[in-house]
């Protein structure tokens, strides 16, 4: 199986981009559109979980796109953590997808394609072994993603598109300069033959200095994280928790394969990470004190996590690399499910902020089960894969007697866990609300109207459409139907929270994993010897 | 040497419009900034080797380094897309291009008409003279829809009615 599986590396980026396009024309089956985009989705979940059986003894698969030379061509390869993180990151599509497909927002029509599209760059972004193409890549992912948060922001105008444009086109600006920099200096973009580079060269390594700098901005790492918190409150839960798994993860991803093989895990520069992701972790944490809607709170804590999740850079150890990789998957899955859970609220009650909620307990019991399972799995209690993470983390900074990242470790998780609880409070205990059932009948009233206005682009002089209401919007606005989260839309979160629980558990099999991947990032000549061919 | 020159003013023009307000602008800042980066690439292949890059075509201590131009080619192309995707957010949305200022849409002019005014949409077209057209139908109880047909609504008043 092994050898059969390099060559089909690239339709990992192929099929969805095909597919994309074949959504695009059918412009009128919206069915179709669902099915081809949920099938895709579980094909690349398919087709990574037979990756990671592939690479989970450490091998890792190569395949030369065109077959030409190595030093020639642009390699594809895949090893443990890519596989992993590929896997990891279907899954949420797939639950963001089954969300937005719940919401109604899956209707429009470059919905699905939009998805595919930004799953093609999440790939091609994370098998590719060249820094060049990992520009191109992350562009391809960066680029339907503009499209989604503008079409979802609808609710809060352009600011957030344009903040999020803007600083990501400057971000990429920036990646492209300091690849032109590590190529001027180095010779090559082939990160294979890169490695060691950063290491013996100071100019390589101030080359990829820039690189990583740039790719830190797109990582959201203190003090680049600015942009983050004022541009994921502003679109849709659905569209949040599908880019809140996915594009700081490649960046953090990124930063481990280049630090990994450019800089050979050099420790000269370890310092300066380990006091980076200390204030990551610090005032991510300290910047949610302040805010007041449920998803602001939580886009904060993601910084926070960030901060974890790149501790493993800093320390570059087999222990540390583990606990990071562990943290990274169990991350992305409890944040993902966190902004489904309470967005799956906000969508229904048509509001985010704790102070105008209240009672969900009585009123919502399974989501507030699975708020409650996502949040002690975020804070790291156990029986959940957050604790594991956690306990991880703070082991390997004390192995290697870092005692302040490990103090500021475990006061964060205090104040994550805080932080949860001012959600809970807030939003699931306490009195209900009076005009609950108003806010919501008028939200679905704002939501279905809009929904029927059209706008005629064609036309020579553009104009406004209203139309007709539907049977749902006439039902809820009469009063008929007490307003209540539907199932479809609590499903996603309880499907991610059910994956902490198992992956807390039976935390052995995703350490397993973990450490395999850390292993192949500590001996980057393994990845060197498997593009080369030597 | 050139090459630093144009890097230099060209990086520092970008950042001057990148602290502007307008959308525009930053837009144009954007524009000069991928002009400097293309150039760093450019300079990156050694801009003195400069015979073409055809395998038999020259001595090969004098072609040109084609990776470098095959970089910038599809810099410039990703560039320019995000470039324009830029510019429809900074038209489409408003009347003046001001970053600073919450943009007035024509979905939110229309329920700033129905007395809505948190509802700020972002539907992407300016309608010329404000008009709005009102496609009339029936909803699933058979009832005449819409009950009461909003009238044209012109910019002028509606930004009064949506003042924050």
């Amino acid at each position: 199986m092994t050898e059969m599986l390099p060559p089909l590396l690239p339709l990992a980026v192929g099929v969805p981009l095909l597919l994309a396009a074949v959504g695009v024309a059918l412009r009128k089956k919206r069915l179709a559109r669902h099915v081809i985009s949920l099938g895709t989705l579980a094909g690349l979940f398919g087709f990574a979980v037979l990756l990671v059986i592939a690479t989970g003894d450490g091998t890792t698969l190569v395949h030369q796109v065109g077959l030409w030379d190595y030093g020639v061509s642009i390699p594809f390869v895949v090893d443990a953590l890519s596989a992993l993180v590929l896997m990891i990151m279907s899954v949420l599509a797939i639950a963001s997808v089954l969300f937005a497909m719940a919401t109604h927002e899956a209707r429009a029509r470059f919905f699905h394609p939009f998805v595919l599209v930004l799953m093609a760059g999440v790939s091609g972004a994370l098998m590719t072994g060249d820094i060049f193409n990992l520009f191109v890549f992350i562009e391809v992912m960066l680029l339907p993603s503009y499209g989604l948060l503008a079409m979802m922001g609808a609710k809060l105008g352009a600011h957030g598109a344009r903040i999020y444009v803007s600083v990501n086109l400057l971000a990429s600006t920036l990646l492209l300069v300091g690849i032109a920099l590590v190529y001027a200096t180095a010779g090559t973009v082939n990160l294979a033959e890169l490695h060691g580079a950063g290491k013996d060269d100071p100019a390589v390594a101030l080359a990829g200095g820039v690189v990583l700098t740039a790719i830190a901005i797109k990582a959201a790492v203190v003090p680049v994280h600015g942009w983050l918190t004022r541009t994921y409150a502003m679109t849709s839960p659905a569209v949040t928790a599908l880019f809140s798994g996915i594009h700081t993860k490649v960046a953090i991803y990124a930063i481990y394969r280049i630090y990994s093989l450019l800089f050979d895990g050099d420790e000269r520069f370890l310092w300066v990470a380990l006091l980076i992701t200390s204030a990551t972790m610090l005032i991510g944490v300290l910047g949610a004190v302040g805010e007041k809607t449920t998803r602001s709170i939580l886009v904060f804590h993601m910084i926070s996590q960030i901060g974890y999740i790149l501790i493993g850079v800093g320390l570059f150890t087999l222990l540390g690399l583990t606990a990071a990789i562990f943290y990274l998957l169990h991350h992305m899955i409890v944040k993902a499910s966190l902004f489904l859970s309470t967005g799956a609220i906000e969508e229904t009650y048509g509001t985010g902020e704790i102070d105008k909620l209240g009672g969900m307990l009585k009123r919502e019991p399974l989501i507030a089960v699975t708020f409650m399972v996502a949040a002690l799995s975020l804070a790291g209690l156990p029986p959940f894969s957050g604790f594991v993470a956690k306990f991880a983390i703070i082991q390997a900074t004390l192995a290697e007697s870092h005692y302040w990242v490990a103090a500021v470790a475990v006061v964060v998780s205090i104040f994550t866990l805080l932080s949860m609880l001012k959600i809970w409070t807030g939003v699931f205990m306490g009195p209900e609300p009076d005009d609950l059932q108003e806010r919501a009948l008028t939200y679905q009233q704002r939501m279905h109207g809009k929904r029927y206005l059209r706008v005629q682009a064609q036309a020579e002089t553009p104009t406004l459409t209203i139309g007709p209401p539907t049977a749902t919007t006439s039902a809820v606005l009469a009063g008929k139907q007490a307003v209540k989260v539907p199932f479809k839309l609590i499903f996603p979160a309880i499907l991610l929270a059910g994956i902490t629980l198992f992956f807390g558990l039976g935390a052995e099999l995703l350490m397993g994993w973990s450490e395999t991947a850390a292993e192949n990032l500590l001996n980057p000549m393994d990845y060197v010897r498997a593009v080369s061919g030597a | 040497m050139s090459i630093a020159i144009a890097v230099g003013l060209l990086t520092a023009a970008a950042v001057y419009l990148f602290m502007q307000r307008g959308m525009v602008r930053i837009v144009l800042g954007f524009v000069l900034a991928s002009h400097a980066a293309n150039l760093m690439l450019f300079a990156a292949g050694n801009t003195a080797f400069r015979g073409v890059p055809y395998v038999g075509s020259g001595e090969v201590g004098e072609q040109a380094d084609p990776l470098p131009q095959a970089f910038v080619l599809t810099a410039i192309v990703i560039a320019f897309s995000i470039t324009m995707f830029m510019v429809t957010l900074a038209i489409t949305t408003t009347t003046d291009d001001d970053t600073e200022d919450v943009e007035v849409s024509p979905a939110r002019l229309l329920a700033a008409d129905r007395g809505d005014t948190k509802d700020a949409g972002f539907f992407g077209l300016t309608t010329e003279s404000g008009d709005i057209v009102v496609e009339h139908g029936e909803d699933e109880t058979g009832e005449p829809w819409p009950e009461k047909i909003p009238g044209p609504v012109t910019p002028a008043e509606t930004q009064e009615g949506d003042a924050r």
